[in-house]
């Protein structure tokens, strides 16, 4: 009976064989597409059941993760909520990650390369792996006074130290709280989800730099003098013609030289320097003084500034643009910040600040340093220049220009005693019947320290009477602590 | 190619022992290591399971060295190292259902409960049944035994149905699989009916066709069997327990009568019923769309235990979440229908083969046995307990693996559950008994040897013993 039982050996190899081809495939080859497919609450568990590690502004954690008994293992806390939720965003079990949990995620979570060594000493020495830390440059009294000063009005305030590129603030508004969304009862989550996206005012975007962009208005101004001066066939002294009205070139439309359909006009004889013109924000002077420098000069001062790229802070920005292809008309609507001028509130805060930064336009940035659970520095911040648009000496005309504006002109209400406060108010006008948003892109200085600052406030009317005193109350929260 | 080998007179009683403590240790090395990776700590009974395992080490060791001492040395370790193996994955599933669901069990403890009894009973064969060719007398018995076990949970009051396979009977709140016990039985039956009709079965008869027909006579007791393969397909709705059985006749019949054509006879008489089977009854139909498709939309629903198991595979991965990392609760039954998911997560495509390999050791020992004991009916008993324990292995492991439709088997060794593990346990010993028998230097023993060389086949059902043994190598 040996023959037949080899046979049964035989049939017993093949049958395991097939075991060990179809546990093979299930391991290894197929183990990808099963792993990444949404209904294995494994992927879930795994990403979830890790000590995450903290996001911190000034010492203090405004996110952070504690052990729980439930499915998850962790949860994630967030204090104060909404107003630090536009950069820490949200850590869900239901849609996934946003801002800084999603965009740091693997250092957050542990799992990024920089943090290999940690992860083999964590396996070696047996201790429990922790995400590493991440401290951000935000100053936390800078962020409370633009959440206080735009108490829940639509609008987004940025600012940042010039000289570095530190972002001291990053706020918008209206906010929302991050703890509903990363709480682990799923169908808490997916109601405060609805909610949010169904809000008209929209909670869920970063108003300060992404999806939303907003024409400049008046303050794209501060760009047509850069470049002006920047072409050397003008000084802040310089004068410029700055009629009541205007008519566009081959087209009807008629611009006048103030919102609201006021003719009048820059100066005795229809003209002002140009610093007259940016203290009263002509539009007509400074519509003729784009055309003048024509749209290749606009466009590359523009790019220079950093329109057109999409940086990463490491929140991804949305790249402001303005029109191309442009005729006369055009070209005089877009050099007072309308037609297709499009800009992030931190692109504004970056144009300011590199005035008061001699000219130089730095990277701005929102990581102060990583460090892993026993405190030693994966990374550490080291200011980037992005470029230099300006000359010194022309970087501090546009200063004495904006303290013009500031000190005697639309922007009086960002004035602060004793402190050098230079800025440029903005009025945008973006639909038929809707009220203006309201614009401020300045700087203060006192002492060594600069802050940049850009504020917007959706439809929020003029920009001197509405934005100005926003950005005031955030640049003294910096200035004079 | 064959060669000849003759047997030493060695007992290997010591490499048995090496073997039986590095298997425990492993078993509760794994145990203590379940809990270090849930919580952190040693579990709370280590020292008791530490001296449960010593216990059953030393008890297994001192009653086949008494009373086995020719046994296979292999056969007990992987034993005991699957049966370990088991405990420590069912207790992963238990620390996972405590820690993050509201459910509170215990199924690791109650494993571990029958894990004494099996080794009990296992110790008790080998001390009672000195001779395994006593069994032989109970041929008849043991197919009536065998019959009415796998009848039984069509029994109304003690009948259970339990998703949607009436294959368990619930007697004072324990419910209890006789399957597993009815595969002994079947088995030892088989092995007494086959043994004293294979030269009838293999040599009388019309020839029709090339086929060898078996005579009428002979037939009967064959149609009675696939009779009952269809009883249970039928009425018990369960494939796999049906497919069991007639596998385990057809593969016996094969090695008693070696005729390929009762294979094919096999196969012609089993499918007819299958196809009835898949396509009529809803809950076999459910589970060959789970075979084909499981994780498309439409049929992810029904089928999300499967799709659940092979989520925790890939999991695992190459080496797995370790042990105590993983997430067995997952998926429904993960302690026992689907402990080979469990293991495969927490351990891995390595832990996964290691665990399919010592299956496989397990079998070829049984084989091996098989082919070196003396009698015609040792052979056919442990080549078909061999073989219905690959089997067994097959269909669950392809069960959950998409080789074959899921059926409701159990893993041996590994599942939760009690009358798998026990008569799993005895199927051991019995192997352990008729490896004795085999490896046993009979001549100087018994001290009369007309020592034939027998060979293949033509081995007879005589009782014959012989030094040597043809093995192919």
């Amino acid at each position: 009976m040996n023959k037949p039982l080899r046979h049964v050996w035989l049939v017993v190899s093949v049958l395991f064989l097939l075991l060990f081809g179809s546990t093979t495939y299930f391991h290894v080859i197929a183990a990808g597409s099963l792993n990444a497919d949404g209904r294995n609450a494994r992927t879930i568990y795994n990403e979830f059941n890790k000590h995450r590690g903290p996001i911190v502004v000034a010492g203090q954690p405004i996110a952070q993760s504690s052990p729980t008994d439930d499915t998850y293992g962790f949860s994630r806390q967030y204090d104060p909520g909404a107003m630090y939720a536009p950069v820490t965003g949200f850590y869900s079990v239901v849609y996934g990650f946003g801002g800084l949990e999603r965009a740091l995620n693997g250092t957050l979570s542990g799992d990024s390369d920089a943090l290999f060594y940690q992860r083999l000493a964590d396996t070696v020495s047996g201790r429990s792996p922790q995400g590493a830390t991440v401290e951000l440059t935000l100053d936390p009294a800078a962020q409370q006074a633009a959440w206080d000063a735009l108490d829940g009005r639509r609008g987004a305030v940025v600012a940042l130290d010039p000289e570095t590129g530190q972002i001291l603030a990053l706020v918008s508004a209206p906010s929302y709280d991050p703890n509903a969304l990363s709480s682990h009862d799923t169908s808490a989550v997916q109601a405060a989800w609805k909610q949010l996206n169904d809000d008209p005012e929209r909670p869920l975007t970063n108003r300060a730099i992404g999806g939303d962009l907003y024409p400049p208005g008046s303050t794209f101004k501060l760009l047509v003098a850069a470049a002006a001066l920047d072409s050397g066939k003008y000084t802040k002294d310089t004068v410029i013609p700055g009629p009541g009205t205007l008519t566009l070139p081959n087209s009807s439309s008629v611009m006048y030289n103030h919102a609201g359909g006021d003719a009048t006009a820059c100066g005795p004889q229809d003209q002002s320097t140009l610093q007259e013109a940016m203290q009263q924000s002509c539009n007509t002077s400074f519509a003729l003084l784009g055309t003048d420098l024509g749209e290749d000069a606009l466009a590359s001062t523009v790019a220079e500034y950093g329109f057109g790229q999409r940086l990463q802070i490491p929140l991804s920005v949305s790249p402001s643009t303005i029109g191309t292809d442009l005729d006369g008309a055009q070209i005089a609507t877009s050099s007072i910040g309308q037609f297709e001028d499009r800009v992030t509130p931190l692109q504004m805060a970056m144009v300011a600040g590199s005035f008061a930064a001699d000219g130089r336009v730095m990277e701005p940035q929102l990581v102060q340093q990583v460090r892993t659970s026993d405190l030693s520095v994966i990374s550490e911040l080291t200011p980037r220049q992005l470029s230099q648009p300006l000359s010194a000496s022309n970087a501090a005309q546009m200063r004495e220009m904006m303290v013009a504006t500031v000190e005697d002109g639309t922007g009086k209400s960002a004035r602060i005693d004793g402190v050098e406060v230079g800025g440029k108010t903005g009025t945008a006008e973006w639909g038929e019947g809707r009220a203006a948003h309201s614009w401020f892109a300045g700087y203060a200085k006192s002492g060594e320290r600069t802050v940049a600052v850009a504020v917007v406030v959706e439809e929020g009317g003029y920009g001197s009477a509405v934005a100005a005193p926003i950005a005031k109350d955030v640049m003294e929260a910096v200035v004079n602590p | 190619m064959v060669t000849v080998v003759s047997y030493t007179a060695r007992t290997r009683r010591t490499l048995q022992a090496i073997l039986l403590i590095a298997a425990a240790a492993l078993g509760v090395l794994a145990y203590a290591l379940v809990d270090l990776g849930r919580s952190g700590a040693l579990p709370e009974n280590l020292l008791q399971i530490g001296i449960i395992a010593a216990v059953i080490v030393v008890v297994l060791q001192a009653v086949v060295m008494w009373r086995a001492p020719y046994a296979d040395p292999a056969i007990l370790p992987i034993v005991v190292l699957l049966n370990g193996i088991g405990l420590a994955v069912i207790h992963s599933y238990d620390t996972a259902m405590n820690l993050f669901t509201s459910a509170q069990i215990e199924y690791a403890s109650r494993q571990l409960l029958w894990t004494i009894l099996g080794a009990i009973l296992a110790a008790a064969v080998l001390v009672l049944l000195r001779d395994h060719r006593v069994l032989r007398r109970y041929t008849w018995i043991s197919a009536a035994c065998g019959a009415l076990l796998l009848l039984l949970p069509l029994a109304p009051i003690i009948g259970q149905e339990n998703l949607g396979s009436r294959i368990w009977i619930s007697i004072a709140g324990y419910s209890f699989q006789p399957a597993e016990l009815a595969k002994i039985f079947f088995a030892l039956f088989f092995a007494g009916y086959l043994v004293s009709r294979r030269d009838t079965l293999a040599l009388a008869g019309p020839k029709v066709l090339g086929i060898h027909f078996p005579r009428w006579s002979d037939f009967g007791p064959i149609l009675v069997a696939w009779a009952l393969g269809i009883a249970i397909l039928v009425f018990e709705t369960d494939l796999g327990t049906s497919l069991l059985f007639f596998g385990l006749f057809v593969a016996m019949l094969y090695v008693a009568t070696d005729r390929l054509s009762w294979l094919v006879i096999g196969a012609v008489m089993f499918l007819p019923p299958a196809i009835v089977a898949v396509t009529q009854v809803s809950h076999v139909r459910r589970r060959l769309t789970c075979w084909l498709d499981p994780l498309s939309p439409e049929n992810y629903g029904p089928c999300e235990q499967i799709a659940k198991g092979l989520f925790g595979m890939a999991s695992g991965g190459l080496i797995g979440t370790g042990l105590g990392e993983g997430r067995p609760n997952v998926v429904p039954f993960g302690h026992s229908d689907f402990i080979f998911t469990s293991l495969a997560e927490e351990l891995g495509l390595v832990g996964a083969f290691a665990v399919l390999l010592l299956y496989l050791l397990l079998v070829q020992r049984a084989l091996r046995a098989a082919v070196g004991i003396s009698d015609g009916f040792g052979t056919l008993l442990a080549g078909g307990l061999g073989f219905v324990i690959a089997l067994q292995v097959f269909v669950v492991v392809g069960g959950v693996t998409r080789v074959i439709p899921l059926t409701g088997l159990t893993l041996p060794f590994l599942a939760s559950g009690g009358s798998s593990l026990v008569c799993n346990w005895i199927i051991a010993a019995l192997l352990v008994r008729m490896s004795d028998a085999a490896r046993r230097p009979a001549a100087r023993r018994l001290g009369a040897a007309p020592a034939a060389p027998a060979s293949g086949s033509a081995s007879g059902p005589s009782d014959a013993p012989s030094p040597a043994r043809e093995v192919t190598a």
